[in-house]
């Protein structure tokens, strides 16, 4: 069977039509999500805002329930699924394996998530997406989740399968590129996630249903966590393979060593299935032997898969812009780069703040004794906005401003907006992180509809500085809310209306200067990353700096044995 | 480029350049020195969460923080029991929607063997502005050796999502300078 494809006029890339439908599908209903998602991002910041305090609290304890959902798992899933069938079909130039499966399976997640949104919306089922027992959803509120994750398993053996076909048929010569590595990285990781999910869902849909009578708090955490945790793995391996891949596609960059670079990627398979760990440091039942053990995912070694992505990334960039000419002093290859292309400023926002306020934060909280003044404070969602949002979301919609020209074949509208785009989105985003990470300092909760607590017959009253964290919080998610619409018009406007890119059209956003010559060269020289190496020495030392100070915190609170 | 296969064929045997093995290694001896601090802080450190936990029924524990009460109790406020027990003594907190129950009152740089569990659902303990966070379990009985060694009215939230009435599940502990006071 012979299928049809195009050869596209920017990169050179073989895309077949039924890769380019699947990809778009599954890029537009992850951007649908996004934004309802978004919108109920949006009001519960309003409603832990004080002064304004927008929903009334069983809306507020449904929007959060729909939020986490909506974005962390719709939004981010689908869109991933889509980077997967870029990474396999595209970027190796073969077809894709069985798109019909592929197709059932977009339809039993779309399903999946239809199913469980109508639950939540109905307000039964508003027991966040940790669905921690005894908190009993609607028993449909897990079967959509278990009909998303099935769909999410047949896309990646989809992908799997196009791997084995591209080796068979022989599309590429020698190893697959580093981004489809990340991407296979990302893919088998969640494999082992979704098995997790599985084992401790499928149970509580037949609790839910009356067939089993009790569910264990601590197994359930345990297990969940082993899903919640290793999926988040899933987005670090992907968004840092878009990270590659925005790199290579505008700035011609090559990986310094790719040995480095997919040992890196490697050390996640190996290290990160641990992960549920840090979510129980200070839960009963656990020895701390196992807890310190698992929360460094055996001596912090994911956490140097991520340090090591942290050099190699701006130093191919630096490489590639050095061989560009931008050889003066220090940072001129950065002051010279491409800001004014979304891709690459949003690839570039994305990695500063997933380094400096996620990664750090995130190894912070996870020390087994640290985790004591943080654990289930706003810090947490501060921590994750900064990885998941910042990071992940960020790196997904830079992406995205090359899919629309590549894959769509549009040009992009509004490019002033397009722009500024990951500017607003990431100053947003950076916002609502430390606001809320310095609220959790002061002992916040999270998932909280109301600190003021006006009603409780025992109130407390949190310190000024708390409701103020809050309400810059509040202020920070509007900015942030109007990176994501700007994001949404753009591209549902080009997609929609913009220019149609055929054969003849000039080349979209910045061209990929002389990309091939770059890649001639590439390190054979080992080029010198003098301003790389300055960067990663200032997070090195705020690394330290602010992983000391939490010690201090820790030792200011009373003696606890 | 990374979409494209690796120009060398065997990239595996390529030399790594020298920046990112410097790196490599200082981050790896980071993660060893990030590890062993938390072992360190065990031996060493003032505030280790304890090992110490039971599985309990909530009878059982709803039973034990009666009697408590009963022994111990002080004075009564808004309807909570305000309990003050002798330095040393095992002391006990229930968690139940949507309340923490009693309220204890402890005393300064004394030590307490603090047990705490859920009746029902889990539940946050989040003890403020100290800024203790611990998850309590229903069936799990946790025990948890304090010294206050601050004096003043101490509020206690939950921090875990417990429903409806989770925003309103507030409790109190008092410390006190020396008895009575
Ligand atoms: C406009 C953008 C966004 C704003 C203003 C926003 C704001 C918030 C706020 C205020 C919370 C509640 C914290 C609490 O009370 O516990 C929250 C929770 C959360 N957010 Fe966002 N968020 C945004 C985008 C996102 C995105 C894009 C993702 C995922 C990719 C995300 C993932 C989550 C998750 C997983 C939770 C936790 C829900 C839970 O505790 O069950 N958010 N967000
Ligand atoms: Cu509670
Ligand atoms: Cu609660």
């Amino acid at each position: 069977m012979l299928e049809q494809y195009r050869i596209c006029q920017t990169t050179g890339l073989r895309v077949f039509q039924s890769t380019e439908n699947l990809i778009k599908a599954n890029a537009v209903v992850a951007v649908i999500f996004l934004a309802i998602g978004g919108l109920f991002g949006l009001s519960i910041a309003l409603t832990r805002w004080k002064a304004v305090h927008l929903l009334p609290a069983d809306w507020f304890y449904l929007a959060l329930t729909a939020h986490g959902l909506d974005v962390l798992v719709v939004w981010i899933v689908f869109f991933e699924i889509a980077v997967l069938y870029f990474a396999s079909s595209v970027i190796l130039g073969c077809r894709i394996a069985t798109p019909r499966w592929a197709w059932a399976a977009f339809a039993l997640m779309l399903i999946g998530a239809l199913v469980t949104n109508v639950a939540v919306l109905m307000g039964n089922s508003s027991v966040m997406f940790t669905s921690y027992v005894p908190l009993k959803a609607d028993p449909s509120f897990y079967v959509g989740i278990i009909l998303f994750a099935v769909g999410t398993l047949i896309a990646c053996f989809v992908f799997f399968g196009t791997l084995v076909i591209a080796k068979q048929e022989k599309t590429y010569e020698g190893s697959v590129p580093l981004v489809t590595f990340g991407a296979t990285v990302a893919a088998i990781i969640a494999v082992f996630t979704l098995a997790s999910g599985a084992i401790i869902l499928i149970p509580t849909l037949l609790w839910s249903m009356g067939y089993i009578s009790h569910i264990d708090t601590l197994m359930y955490r345990t297990v969940w966590w082993g899903f919640g945790h290793s999926s988040q793995q899933i987005n670090v391996a992907a968004h840092i393979s878009i990270w590659y891949l925005i790199s290579a596609v505008v700035l011609g960059a090559k990986p310094l060593s790719e040995k480095v670079s997919r040992f890196a990627f490697l050390l996640y398979v190996l290290f990160l299935q641990l992960a549920s760990a840090h979510h129980l440091l200070v839960d009963p039942g656990i020895s701390s032997t196992w807890k310190v053990f698992n929360t460094s995912y055996a001596i912090y070694l994911a956490v140097l898969g991520s340090m090591i992505h942290g050099l190699t990334v701006p130093g191919q960039i630096e490489a590639a812009q050095r061989k560009k000419g931008y050889n003066n002093g220090m940072f001129e290859w950065l002051r010279k780069a491409p800001w004014g292309n979304p891709a690459f400023s949003g690839m570039f926002i994305s990695l500063i703040l997933f380094g400096f306020l996620g990664g750090i934060s995130g190894v912070v909280m996870g020390v087994e004794q640290i985790n004591l003044i943080i654990h289930n404070t706003i810090y947490v969602p501060g921590h994750f906005h900064a990885t998941v949002v910042a990071g992940t979301t960020l790196a997904f919609m830079a992406v995205t401003y090359l899919l629309v020209p590549l894959i769509f074949r549009r040009a992009l509208i509004l490019p002033g907006w397009a722009k500024a785009q990951p500017y607003l989105f990431g100053l947003g985003v950076a916002g609502i992180s430390v606001f809320m990470m310095g609220a959790g300092t002061l002992g916040v909760p999270r998932r909280h509809w109301d600190i003021s607590q006006a009603d409780a017959i025992l109130p407390y009253d949190f310190p000024g500085a708390a409701n103020l964290m809050m309400g810059l919080n509040g202020m920070s998610a509007i900015l942030a809310a109007l990176g994501g619409f700007m994001f949404i018009v753009v591209v549902v406007g080009s997609i929609l209306f913009g220019k149609k890119i055929d054969a003849s059209t000039e080349v979209p956003i910045a061209p990929p200067e002389d990309a091939r010559v770059v890649g001639e060269y590439g390190n054979e020289d080992h080029p010198a990353i003098p301003g790389t190496i300055a960067l990663v020495g200032v997070f090195f030392v705020s690394f330290i700096l602010y992983y000391f100070v939490n010690w201090k915190y820790l030792a200011e609170v009373w003696p606890l044995r | 480029m990374s979409v494209s296969p690796p120009q060398q064929k065997i990239w595996w045997n390529e030399p790594v350049p020298k920046s990112e093995l410097i790196w490599v290694i200082i981050a790896f001896i980071w993660g060893l020195i990030m590890f062993f601090a938390m072992v360190w802080w065990h031996i060493y450190g003032e505030q280790n969460l304890s090992n110490e936990s039971y599985r309990i029924t909530a009878e059982d524990f709803s039973a034990k923080t009666e009697a408590m009460v009963e022994k111990y109790k002080v004075r009564e406020e808004s309807g909570y029991p305000v309990v003050h027990p002798p330095p040393g003594e095992d002391i006990y907190l229930i968690a139940r929607l949507w309340q923490w129950w009693p309220i204890l009152e402890l005393e300064k740089g004394q030590s307490y063997r603090l047990h705490l569990s859920s009746l029902d659902w889990m539940h946050g303990f989040s003890l403020q502005p100290v800024n203790i966070n611990v998850q309590v379990h229903p069936d799990y009985e946790m025990v948890l050796t304090i010294t206050p060694d601050s004096a003043g009215e101490f509020g206690i939230i939950c921090n875990e999502y417990c429903g409806i009435g989770h925003h309103l599940m507030l409790g109190r502990m008092y410390v006190v300078d020396e008895r009575g006071n």
